[in-house]
C-alpha cells in the first residue's frame, strides 16, 4: 500500500517545491477562500516579481536593515549573556539565606544592594533571568506549536469540525486571560513544567486563529489540490504543506507570545500564585520588592522591573521587525 | 442588517454555552473532588453528601450539567462556603466599585488617546511621533502591577503628593470625598490603555487622511483644522468605538491587578482574595461573569461597527 502511495506523493512533492517559491507572488491566489476571515497579516499580497536571491537571504537582509530589529536582537543577546554567562563571572551566593547582610543599599561590594534574605540583587537578577526567560520561551513555543497545528487542522478539516474547533477557540477567548490563568493556577498550584503548560494554555488561541485564517487560503492553492489528487493524506497536507507556508506568521506571533508569557508569569508571581522562591524569577523578585517599598528599599523594586520591560520590549521589537521584513518581501520592489 | 444582528446574536449564544461547558469542566477538575475542594478537606461526610445532592453530583454527568445550567438561569452563580454568602451577592456588592474604576480609566484613556493619535498621525515620522511611539511601546511592555507600584513609589512615597491606597469605602460618596485616592489607580489602568489606543488611533487616522475625500477637501481650500476634525476624525473614530468593546478582556485583567495593587475593594480584589483562600465557587462564578461581559462587549462592538459604518455588510 505504501509503495502505491509513494510514487504520486513524490510527484506532489515536486509540485510543492514549485508552489513554495512562486516566481511572482501575483500568481498566488489573491482572494481568500470563501468564508475566510481577513485575519492573516499576509492576506494582502501583490507586487511584481522579486529580484534574484533566495527568499531567506532577502528576509534576513531586510530584517537587518531595520534598526528596531537590530536593537531588539542586540538587547536579547546581551540579556542572554547577562543571565547565562554572568553568574560564572560575577560570583555570588544565591543558595543560602544570610540575614546579617539583608536589605543593604547599593555599595561597592553589592552593586545593586541585597534583598530581604541577604541575596546579592545583581547576582539574583542573573539567576532569576534564566528561569524567567526559559519559562517565557518554552511557554511561547509550546503555545505556537499547539496553536499552529490546531489552526491548520481546523482549516483543512473544514465544515462542521472546523466550526466546532473555532467556536471552542471563541469560547476560550471570551474568558479574560488573567481570570483563566488565576483560576488554573489556583486549581493546579503549578510547579515549573506545569506552569509552562498553564501559561501556554492561555496563549495558544491567537496563533490558532491566525494560522487557520491563512490555511483557509492556502488549502485552495494548486499544490495542495495536487497533493489531494495524488492521494496524499490530510496529515501530510497539514504538516508538509500548510504549516511550512505559514511559518512567517508563526515566527512573528511567537515573538509576541514569548513577550506575553514573560508578563503573565510576572503577574502570577506578583499575585502570589507563581513558583516558590526556590525557583527565583524576575516576577518573584519584584513581588518581594513591592512588599518593602514603604521601608524605602527602592533598589529592590527597580532592577527586576527594568529587566522584564527590557526583555519584553526586545521581543516585541523583533516581532514587529519580522512582520515588517516579511511584509516588505511581499510588497516592495 | 437585522439578519446579521440575529446571526451574530445566535453565534454569541453558542459561544456562551461553550463557556459554561468549560466552566463545568473546570468545576470537575477541582483538586480532590468538588465537594472537598469547596467545603474543605476535613468536611463531614454528611456535608459532602448534602453538597453532592445539591449539585446533583450523584447523578449522571449530563444531568449535572443540566442542574448547573438551571442554577445559572436562575441567577445562582454558586455559594461561597468561605464567605458564607452567595456568589451573586458578593458580586453585587463589589461590582459598582469596579464599574466606577473602569469607567474613569476608560474615559481618561479615550480622552487622552484620541488627541495623541491625531497628533502622531499628523506629525507622522517626525521626531515627536517617534518619541510618542517609543513611549507607548515601553508602556505597553510594562507589567501593570509594576507600573502601579512605581507610581506609588514616585507620587506617594517620594513626593508625598497622593495617597498610596484607593478609597476603602464601598459608598460612592466616600469615593468622591477621597478622590485623591482614585488618581493613581485610574492612572495605572488608563496608561496601559492609552498606549494601545493611541497606536490604533494613529493608524486609523493615517488611513483616513490617505482617502480621496480628504484630497478633495484640501483642493477646495478647506482649512487643515476642519479637515482633521470634520472629515478625518469622524471616520477614524469608527474603529476606536469597536476597539473599546474589544478591549474589555484586557481591561478586566488590568482591573484585577490594579485593584490588588491599590487594595481597592472591587470585583478584581475579590477574585484574588478568593484565589488565595481557594474559594473556587467564587472563582468559577466570577470568571463566568467576566466571560459574559466580554461576549457582550464583542457583540456590541460588531453590531456597533455595522451601524456606524453603513458600507459594512456581512
Amino acid at each position: 500500500m505504501a509503495d502505491v502511495v509513494q510514487g504520486p506523493e513524490e510527484g506532489a512533492e515536486e509540485l510543492d517545491k514549485e508552489g513554495l517559491f512562486p516566481a511572482a507572488p501575483a500568481v498566488a491566489s489573491r482572494a481568500l477562500a470563501p468564508g475566510a476571515e481577513p485575519l492573516s497579516p499576509q492576506g494582502v499580497e501583490g507586487g511584481a516579481a522579486r529580484p534574484t536571491g533566495s527568499m531567506l537571504r532577502l528576509t534576513v537582509v531586510s530584517f537587518l536593515e531595520n534598526k528596531l530589529a537590530v536593537a531588539g536582537l542586540g538587547i536579547l543577546v546581551l540579556l542572554a549573556l547577562f543571565c547565562f554567562v554572568g553568574p560564572h563571572v560575577y560570583l555570588t551566593n544565591q543558595k543560602t539565606v544570610n540575614p546579617v547582610i539583608n536589605n543593604l543599599g547599593p555599595t561597592g561590594s553589592h552593586l545593586l544592594g541585597t534583598d530581604g534574605e541577604g541575596f546579592d540583587i545583581l547576582g539574583r537578577l542573573m539567576v532569576a533571568g534564566q528561569s524567567s526567560i526559559e519559562i517565557g520561551l518554552a511557554a511561547g513555543l509550546l503555545a505556537a506549536v499547539f496553536g499552529t497545528l490546531y489552526g491548520a487542522v481546523s482549516a483543512v478539516a473544514g465544515g462542521f469540525v472546523d466550526a466546532i474547533m473555532m467556536r471552542i477557540v471563541d469560547a476560550l477567548f471570551s474568558v479574560p486571560a488573567l481570570f483563566l490563568l488565576i483560576l488554573l493556577a489556583a486549581i493546579f498550584s503549578p510547579n515549573l513544567p506545569l506552569m509552562i503548560v498553564v501559561i501556554s494554555f492561555i496563549s495558544w488561541l491567537g496563533p490558532a486563529r491566525l494560522v487557520r485564517g491563512e490555511a483557509l487560503s492556502l488549502r485552495t492553492r494548486e499544490y495542495v489540490q495536487a497533493v489531494k489528487v495524488a492521494g496524499g493524506t490530510q496529515r501530510r497536507i497539514v504538516l508538509r504543506h500548510i504549516v511550512p507556508n505559514t511559518i512567517g506568521t508563526i515566527m512573528v506571533n511567537t515573538s509576541f507570545l514569548i513577550a506575553d508569557s514573560i508578563l503573565l508569569l510576572a503577574a502570577l508571581s506578583y499575585l502570589g500564585l507563581g513558583l516558590p522562591d526556590t525557583t527565583p524569577t524576575w516576577g518573584g523578585m519584584l513581588s518581594n520588592g513591592t512588599e518593602v517599598i514603604f521601608d524605602g528599599y527602592w533598589w529592590q523594586l527597580y532592577p527586576a522591573g527594568v529587566a522584564i520591560v527590557l526583555t519584553v520590549v526586545a521581543f516585541n521589537f523583533v516581532g514587529d521587525a519580522l512582520r515588517d521584513s516579511l511584509d516588505v518581501r511581499l510588497r516592495r520592489r | 442588517m437585522s439578519g446579521y444582528i440575529f446571526r451574530r446574536f445566535a453565534q454569541s449564544l453558542v459561544v456562551l454555552l461553550l463557556v459554561t461547558v468549560i466552566m463545568f469542566i473546570m468545576f470537575h477538575l477541582l483538586p480532590g473532588n468538588p465537594a472537598r475542594a469547596e467545603l474543605g478537606v476535613k468536611a463531614q461526610p454528611a456535608a459532602v453528601a448534602a453538597f453532592d445532592k445539591l449539585q446533583g453530583l450523584n447523578k449522571p454527568v449530563w444531568y449535572q450539567f443540566w442542574v448547573y445550567l438551571d442554577h445559572l438561569a436562575h441567577g445562582n452563580l454558586g455559594f461561597s462556603y468561605v464567605q458564607n454568602s452567595t456568589v451573586a451577592q458578593l458580586f453585587a456588592q463589589r461590582f459598582p466599585k469596579t464599574i466606577i474604576l473602569l469607567a474613569l480609566a476608560y474615559g481618561v484613556a479615550v480622552i487622552a488617546a484620541i488627541p495623541l493619535g491625531i497628533m502622531q498621525a499628523v506629525r507622522r515620522n517626525k521626531f515627536d511621533d517617534y518619541v510618542l511611539t517609543g513611549a507607548s511601546f515601553v508602556l505597553y511592555s510594562f507589567p501593570t502591577f509594576w507600573l502601579g507600584i512605581v507610581l506609588i513609589e514616585i507620587f506617594a512615597i517620594s513626593l508625598h503628593v497622593l495617597p498610596p491606597n484607593a478609597p476603602e469605602t464601598t459608598s460612592i460618596g466616600g469615593i468622591v470625598s477621597d478622590w485623591q485616592g482614585m488618581v493613581l489607580p485610574v492612572m495605572t489602568l488608563a496608561l496601559v490603555s492609552i498606549a494601545s489606543y493611541s497606536r490604533y488611533m494613529r493608524s486609523s487616522m493615517i488611513d483616513s487622511l490617505a482617502q480621496d475625500y480628504i484630497r478633495t477637501a484640501k483642493a477646495k481650500g478647506v482649512t487643515q483644522r476642519v479637515i482633521l476634525l470634520r472629515h478625518a476624525l469622524r471616520n477614524s473614530l469608527i474603529p476606536m468605538a469597536t476597539l473599546i468593546g474589544l478591549s474589555i478582556p484586557a481591561v478586566l485583567s488590568g482591573a484585577i491587578i490594579t485593584e490588588s495593587v491599590f487594595n481597592y475593594p472591587g470585583v478584581g480584589l475579590l477574585f484574588i482574595q478568593s484565589a488565595e483562600s481557594n474559594d473556587f465557587s467564587v472563582l468559577l462564578g466570577l470568571t463566568l461573569v467576566a466571560a459574559v461581559g466580554v461576549i457582550a462587549g464583542n457583540l456590541v462592538a460588531d453590531i456597533g461597527y455595522a451601524v456606524l459604518d453603513p458600507r459594512i455588510r456581512y
